[in-house]
């Protein structure tokens, strides 16, 4: 009998839905419009958190060493640095390289290559590379680059710079604005998503306050809460899976058209690509919250008819 | 069956019901006459537990169904078939769907509601009106729908509230024959109504109400107000 009824109202709900077709197409309607917004708001976290990984990648420390600086101490510091649990790589550029580096920079610039031939000897020193796994750690990185060469006072220093103090504030008003504005982006959405579920949720309630009458009869029948509510939850249900294949397929063309302006404004991030290749994601979370939407609005809608003993409705 | 112990209904400016009191037994035809606003509707509302009687209780087989749990209200509802003049069906099932809908509600297998649906609806001469919307109909048979739907799932008691109230004569007569068809084969029925043709033609036990009293009973009553 269970399996009956369920069948009974998964049928009933389907039908609802199709006969029903003006509210069920306001209903939809409203509901589109909130996972469009919900939609938005992964796209836009993605293109945020893009970009900021990409502008941390571009945060590293730089040592140069003095000319005199030999390979081997250069490289005891290498191996003390890679050492360090926050380093995730440190890379070495000899004299030699850094002179065809920059004379590859310099092609164009006739004098500057005069005054390089002028020179007896390279005048470029070696230098390290150091990127951290966390922007955050690159303090401490310097701090123990601080250390490093005091600690060897009566040595020859090799150390001749550390860019990490000049960069620093740049860096760190960046990655301020960068989440100052991420920040932002997500609230305004979520204040747009909280207003459409409102909505949907109110036009939910509509949808159901015309069926009262109905509701009312479905009783007088003498329908149990379970049979007059089910149908309503299968359409709830089927009001958030056909926005959600709505929502899907209007944002196919939409972030294949944004993609490049994304790429381009944002750097690195094709929307479009990222939908194609989170299709999967995307869609899920689309479906579910519609879903969820959906069979919450009806089941909290129905509910209200449901709970009096009385069926008057004044 | 049913008594009705001393149920008043009162609203904030008017009396509905005062103190009525009185019984039904086990397949009875009885009519509820009256003006309007004498408390005939008001009290089929109270058996059929649509609104809260404001002193007094509804007895149906000695229990008070006012004091069922909400649980419980369903399967009392069950044994009760109603007709009411504003058909009450439901607008987006079509005249079998409605009908299904009462057998399903009941626990009817598939194969019982394929049998009986036609059966009843063929009964009602609506044969050929099945697959059709309510709002595809007339009001006879509309009302000829909400009679099906009472009467498929043999209902212990018939409520039908001014049945008659939006038909013409015909349809009328056709109407009353049912339920009276229906009372033969055992259901109690209780009617309420207006017109007076279908009082005196059918000669069993008349209430005449007004404002919110009994105030006549009679075993085989005519229409006299």
């Amino acid at each position: 009998m269970l399996l009956t009824n369920i069948r009974r109202i998964i049928r009933t709900g389907f039908l609802n839905f199709w006969r029903n077709g003006f509210v069920s197409l306001a209903s939809v309607l409203i509901l589109t419009i909130t996972l469009f917004v919900i939609g938005s708001l992964v796209f836009f976290s993605a293109i945020m958190n893009a970009s900021l990984s990409q502008l941390k990648d571009k945060v590293d420390i730089n040592v140069y060493f003095v000319t005199e600086a030999l390979e081997d101490n250069i490289f005891a510091l290498q191996s003390s640095l890679e050492a360090l649990p926050e380093v995730k790589e440190v890379s070495y550029t000899s004299r030699e390289v850094a002179l065809a580096e920059f004379r590859e920079r310099h092609k164009n610039d006739f004098l500057t290559i005069q005054a390089l031939e002028e020179l007896d000897e390279n005048p470029l020193g070696a230098s390290l590379n150091i990127s951290a796994q966390e922007t955050s750690q690159y303090e401490s990185i310097a701090h123990f680059l601080d250390n490093y060469s005091e600690g060897r006072e009566g040595e020859v220093q090799i150390v001749d710079k550390i860019n990490y103090y000049q960069n620093k504030v740049a860096i760190d008003r960046l990655a301020a604005v960068i989440e100052g504005s991420e920040r932002l982006g997500i609230a305004i959405v979520l204040v747009l998503a909280v207003i459409s579920i409102l909505i949907t949720f109110n036009t939910i309630r509509l949808a159901i306050y015309s069926s009262r009458e109905e509701i009312n009869v479905m009783r007088l029948v003498g329908a149990d809460d379970k049979y007059v509510r089910g149908p309503f939850i299968v359409e709830g249900f089927l009001y958030g899976l056909v926005s959600a294949i709505i929502v899907s397929l209007v944002f196919y063309p939409l972030t294949l058209w944004l993609g490049g302006a994304t790429e381009q404004f944002f750097g690195g991030l094709n929307i479009g690509k990222y939908y194609q290749e989170h299709f999967g994601q995307v869609f899920s979370i689309l479906v579910l919250s519609g879903i969820v939407l959906g069979v919450a609005s009806s089941f909290f809608a129905v509910r209200r008819y449901l709970t009096k003993k009385y069926l008057n409705n004044s | 069956m049913i008594h009705f112990d001393k149920v008043s209904k009162r609203y904030s400016n008017a009396t509905a019901l005062d103190s009525v009191d009185f019984s039904i037994t086990p397949g009875e035809f009885i009519s509820v006459v009256g003006h309007s606003g004498a408390g005939k509707t008001t009290l089929l509302r109270m058996l059929l537990i649509e609104e809260k009687p404001s002193e007094g209780s509804v007895f149906y087989e000695s229990v008070d169904v006012h004091a069922l749990d909400p649980r419980e209200i369903p399967n009392y509802r069950k044994k009760i078939g109603i007709v009411s003049q504003d058909f009450r069906l439901l607008p987006y099932k079509t005249a079998y769907e409605n009908v299904a809908f009462a057998m399903e509600v009941a626990g009817k297998t598939d194969t019982e509601i394929e049998s009986d649906v036609p059966e009843v609806l063929e009964l009602v001469d609506l044969g050929d009106k099945v697959w059709n919307f309510p709002h595809e109909l007339s009001g006879g048979e509309k009302q000829r729908v909400a009679i099906a739907r009472a009467i498929v799932n043999q209902p212990d008691i018939i409520v039908a509230d001014e049945p008659t109230g939006n038909l013409d004569p015909l349809n009328t007569h056709e109407i009353v024959e049912i339920l009276k068809k229906v009372n033969d084969m055992g259901t109690t029925v209780i009617l309420t109504t207006h017109n007076k043709g279908v009082i005196d033609a059918l000669s069993r036990r008349v209430i005449t109400m007004e404002h919110g009293k009994i105030i006549r009973d009679d075993k085989s009553g005519r229409y006299i107000l």
